[in-house]
This record gives C-alpha cells, sequence and structure tokens, in this order.
C-alpha cells in the first residue's frame, strides 16, 4: 500500500502561493497609494483648466524664467560634481592613503544633511550677517539671494551622486588593467582616458542622470538661500511654491508637471541603461 | 643584457615581503622564481617589472639603473595571473595598446601597427580572434592574448606571473610547451613566477626557491633537485627524485 504525501512539493526557497500573492498585492498597493496616485493628480490637476490655461502657464514670463534657471543650475551643478566624483572615485578605488575613510564619510555627509540646513549653512557663511559677510560686501561680490548661491547650495546637495556610484564600481574592477596599461608604456593620462573611463562609462552616466535629477529638483537648500525673486533667483521648484502660495492651483501644478515629466524621462533612462547594461550595473551595486 | 637585482628589499607594513634579495638573470634566460604563497616571489617580480618600488636596494639592467624608473618606461613585458585584458577593448585592440599609446614621435603608422598585431596573432594561433572581445574566448586564449600583447611592445624582458594558474591540468601543459618552444625561438630573456615545481622544472633553465622572502637556492632544475642547499628546498621539491 503506497501513499502518497498529503502536501505537494515545494521549492525551498519559494513562498506558498498566498504569501506571494500577499506580498506582490501589499507592494502594489503601497507604490500605487505612495507614488502613481500623487503622480496622477499632479497631471489631473494640471489639465483641470484645460490645456490652453496649461500652455499659457508653462510659456508665462516667470515661469520661462524659473526653467532657463533650473537648467543653468543644473548644466553648472551636474559637470562640477561629475569631475569631482571622479576624482574622488579615482583616488578612494585606487589608492591607499591616510584620511581616506573621512574622505568617504565627507563625501556622505550631504545624504545626512536635511535640505534647508544645507542652504541654511551657506546663509551663515556668505549672507550679510554672516561669517564671511563683511568681507565679501568688501569685495562686492554678492552669493546669498543670487544665481551664485543657488548654484552653490546645489553643488552640495548633489553631491554624492556620481561619487557613490564611482566609488564601488571602480573598487570591484581593481587596479589590475591600469597596471597592465602602464606596463605597456600608457602615461597617466592616457590610462585613465582609455582604460578606466570606459570601463565605468555606464555607472558614470547612471550617477550623472541621478544628479540631474537632483539639481533639478532641488528645493530645500535652494529656497533658503534664494530670496525668491520672481524672474531672477526662482528655480522651477520654487516657482511652483510661488504660484499655490498664489492659490493658482492649476498654474502650480501644470509647471510641477513638467518636473514630474523629467522625473519620469530619467526613470525611463535608468531602466533602458539597467536593461541594457543590466550585469555590469547590478553586480557592483552597493548602497 | 642581463638584470642585475641587488639586495632588493620591500616592506608591505609590518610584513617584509621580500628580504635583501640579489640575483642575477642572464641574457636570453629562462629563470623561474619557484615557491609557496607568501614567499615574495610576485612582490619580487613586481619590483623588477616597475609595479612596486623596493625600499632599498638597485636594480640594473645591462649597466642601465632601473630602480626608481617608473613602470611604463622599463619596456618589461608583464603577463598578469588573470591576464588584466583590457575587458571593453578587441583582441586585436589589446594588442595594439603598447604601440598605440606611444608618443606621436615614437608611433609607427597604423599599417605597420596592424601588421605588427596580425603576425603576433598568427604566432599566438589566434588566427581569427582579432575581432573578438576578451570575454568571448576561453581562458587559454585569453592568457595567449595577454602574451601578446605584452611582446607587442618588443620587451626587453618578459615576466609572467604565474601564467597558467588560472587554467586547468591539461591546457597548462600544452601551453607550458608552446612557451618554451616560444622562448627558444625568441631568446628573450625572461622571468617566470610559479607555486608549480613541475612547471618551474619544465620550463626554466635556471630555478630561483624562495621561501620568506629570500632565495634559499639557484641553479639549474637538475642540480636544485639532486643538490637541494637547505632543509626548506628538500622538503619543498618533495620526492622528485626522479628529475626532469
Amino acid at each position: 500500500m503506497s501513499t502518497k504525501p498529503s502536501t505537494q512539493f515545494r521549492y525551498p526557497t519559494k513562498d506558498s502561493a498566498t504569501v506571494r500573492i500577499g506580498l506582490t498585492i501589499a507592494g502594489i498597493a503601497y507604490i500605487a497609494l505612495f507614488l502613481f496616485t500623487p503622480l496622477i493628480a499632479v497631471f489631473a490637476e494640471a489639465l483641470r483648466n484645460g490645456t490652453a490655461a496649461f500652455v499659457a502657464a508653462v510659456t508665462e514670463k516667470d515661469a520661462l524664467a524659473a526653467m532657463w534657471l533650473t537648467l543653468t543650475v543644473a548644466a553648472i551643478a551636474v559637470p562640477l560634481n561629475t569631475l569631482f566624483g571622479l576624482a574622488a572615485a579615482w583616488a578612494v578605488a585606487k589608492f591607499d592613503f591616510t584620511g581616506k575613510s573621512l574622505l568617504i564619510t565627507l563625501i556622505d555627509l550631504p545624504f545626512s544633511v536635511s535640505p534647508v540646513i544645507s542652504g541654511l549653512v551657506y546663509v551663515l557663511l556668505f549672507g550679510a550677517q554672516g561669517y564671511l559677510g563683511p568681507w565679501l560686501d568688501e569685495l562686492g561680490i554678492k552669493i546669498i539671494f543670487t544665481v551664485t548661491g543657488l548654484v552653490l547650495a546645489t553643488v552640495f546637495v548633489t553631491f554624492p551622486f556620481v561619487a557613490r556610484e564611482l566609488i564601488p564600481l571602480m573598487q570591484e574592477q581593481g587596479t589590475a588593467e591600469e597596471e597592465a596599461a602602464l606596463s605597456l608604456g600608457a602615461s597617466g593620462w592616457k590610462m585613465f582616458w582609455l582604460v578606466t573611463l570606459p570601463n565605468v562609462r555606464w555607472g558614470l552616466l547612471y550617477g550623472v542622470l541621478l544628479c540631474n535629477a537632483r539639481a533639478m529638483g532641488e528645493f530645500g537648500a535652494v529656497s533658503v538661500v534664494s530670496g525668491h525673486i520672481r524672474g531672477l533667483t526662482n528655480t522651477m521648484p520654487l516657482h511652483v511654491e510661488i504660484l499655490y502660495n498664489e492659490y493658482n492651483f492649476a498654474a502650480a501644478f501644470s509647471v510641477a508637471s513638467l518636473l514630474a515629466m523629467l522625473a519620469l524621462v530619467t526613470l525611463l533612462l535608468k531602466s533602458f541603461l539597467e536593461w541594457r547594461y543590466g550585469d555590469e550595473i547590478a553586480a557592483t551595486h552597493r548602497h | 643584457m642581463s638584470l642585475r637585482i641587488e639586495r632588493v628589499s620591500k616592506r608591505f607594513g609590518a610584513v617584509a615581503a621580500v628580504r635583501e634579495v640579489s640575483l642575477e638573470v642572464k641574457e636570453g634566460e629562462f629563470m623561474a622564481l619557484l615557491g609557496p604563497s607568501g614567499s615574495g616571489k610576485t612582490t619580487l617580480l613586481r619590483i623588477v617589472g616597475g609595479l612596486e618600488l623596493p625600499e632599498e636596494g638597485k636594480l640594473d639592467f645591462d649597466g642601465q639603473e632601473l630602480t626608481h624608473m617608473p613602470a611604463r618606461e622599463r619596456r618589461a613585458g608583464f603577463v598578469f595571473q588573470h591576464y588584466a585584458l583590457f575587458r571593453h577593448m578587441t583582441v586585436a585592440q589589446n594588442i595594439a595598446f603598447g604601440l598605440d599609446v606611444r608618443p606621436m614621435g615614437k608611433r609607427p603608422p597604423r599599417r605597420e601597427i596592424a601588421a605588427r598585431v596580425d603576425a603576433l596573432l598568427k604566432r599566438m594561433q589566434l588566427d581569427d580572434m582579432g575581432k573578438r572581445y576578451p570575454s568571448q574566448l576561453s581562458g587559454g586564449q585569453r592568457q595567449r592574448v595577454a602574451l601578446a600583447r605584452a611582446l607587442a611592445i618588443e620587451p626587453r624582458i618578459l615576466l609572467l606571473d604565474e601564467p597558467f594558474g588560472a587554467l586547468d591540468a591539461k591546457v597548462r601543459k600544452d601551453l607550458r610547451q608552446w612557451l618554451r618552444a616560444l622562448h627558444d625561438e625568441m631568446k628573450l630573456t625572461t622571468i617566470m613566477v610559479t607555486h608549480d615545481q613541475d612547471e618551474a622544472l619544465a620550463l626554466a633553465d635556471r630555478v630561483a626557491v624562495m621561501n620568506e622572502g629570500r632565495i634559499e637556492q639557484v641553479g639549474p632544475p637538475a642540480q636544485v633537485i639532486g643538490s637541494p642547499a637547505t632543509p626548506f628546498v628538500r622538503d619543498f621539491l618533495g620526492q622528485d627524485g626522479e628529475g626532469i
């Protein structure tokens, strides 16, 4: 008399159907609630008064100035932080030196500081009543409430992105290829340009993408430093705030939807990179 | 063109990797550095190649002092244990690299570089692999590309760091014979690091047995087996009484 086992065969590492379905539903519900709904709301509110009102809101003089400023700030902050990130990752991954762990901690600093505090630090340093205020005044240099201040604050908060993408990647790749390049007669610069850089290009692109997304969307630090001068020192996020405070909801959401679209494009590009070069990227991700 | 290593020492933190090592490698000779892990043989090889700088001692190649010369000026072809091929370049680009990075004045014209690469591909029995990427090659093929790449710069000395360590036994044996044949043809001064005594004894003109940063004995394989100079040499070379 043979007896069949009462339970069906199940893979040891797979949960039961109920658990799997339950978790999947919970995950989707969470994302739907906290991501999809606000996103859909932004677009819905943007078009509430019709497409004509939408177009009017995004082509209005101050809105255009805000977009231009956002692009300018990003165009300065992102390349600066890319250069810095490359240099820092290079130093950390290929060399040993005293103060290395301090450097790594400092790189992560902007992540642990509230953006508002980041902006406040600049006001405390460069503002009229700030530490360096009188000295700057003498030299006729204005930082707070100008575009310079906006760039500085944005550079600070987007500091770590490129470095944090590159450091684990470069560490994992090691120094063997660089040593080979040297032994074959390459100069330091040629080695960096022909061997190191091509090996990290996808991590670099990914880091630049993240840096850019944050640079364009930054609100807290930039708000403190900006002065909110319409048409002059307002980036898009700040402009959205102004419109909203004037009860001009449809216009506020219209401009906000542009930022949302930027986020979606960034996400699409990121997904594409991961799909195309997933193995390279995934194997070295460590956050 | 002989290489002279004079009382070279190197520490890593508290660890003395190489202790006052002196060695002479004659022109055209195939010298094996044989020893267990941690004996300092790879460190010594890297010092010769310029990838590490010694704390004490002198390095001399045919009268020219090498001790503090940067790696890129030494013209020492280095073959790494794990090949260190440039993963984003094709096989042909890998081999051509040493010639491509030469400054404008010293770089051969493109046609000549391509011709040299082709010749090396044929020599290494990699005939149609020029356009492939390292990830598409087997271990043995990658090692031959690494060797071709080192030879492309017409080095005055060839340095091999456990070149067959990552390969399986059959491939290893085949490559061994092939390497010896290559050496006999090219007569290039060669230093090879290995912990595999069969390999050292089969390939080398002379063997330097190393232990804990020092050279215990240098001599032709027969001598090192037949008349071990120290207990370590005798024990390390085990029951190899049958000769080579």
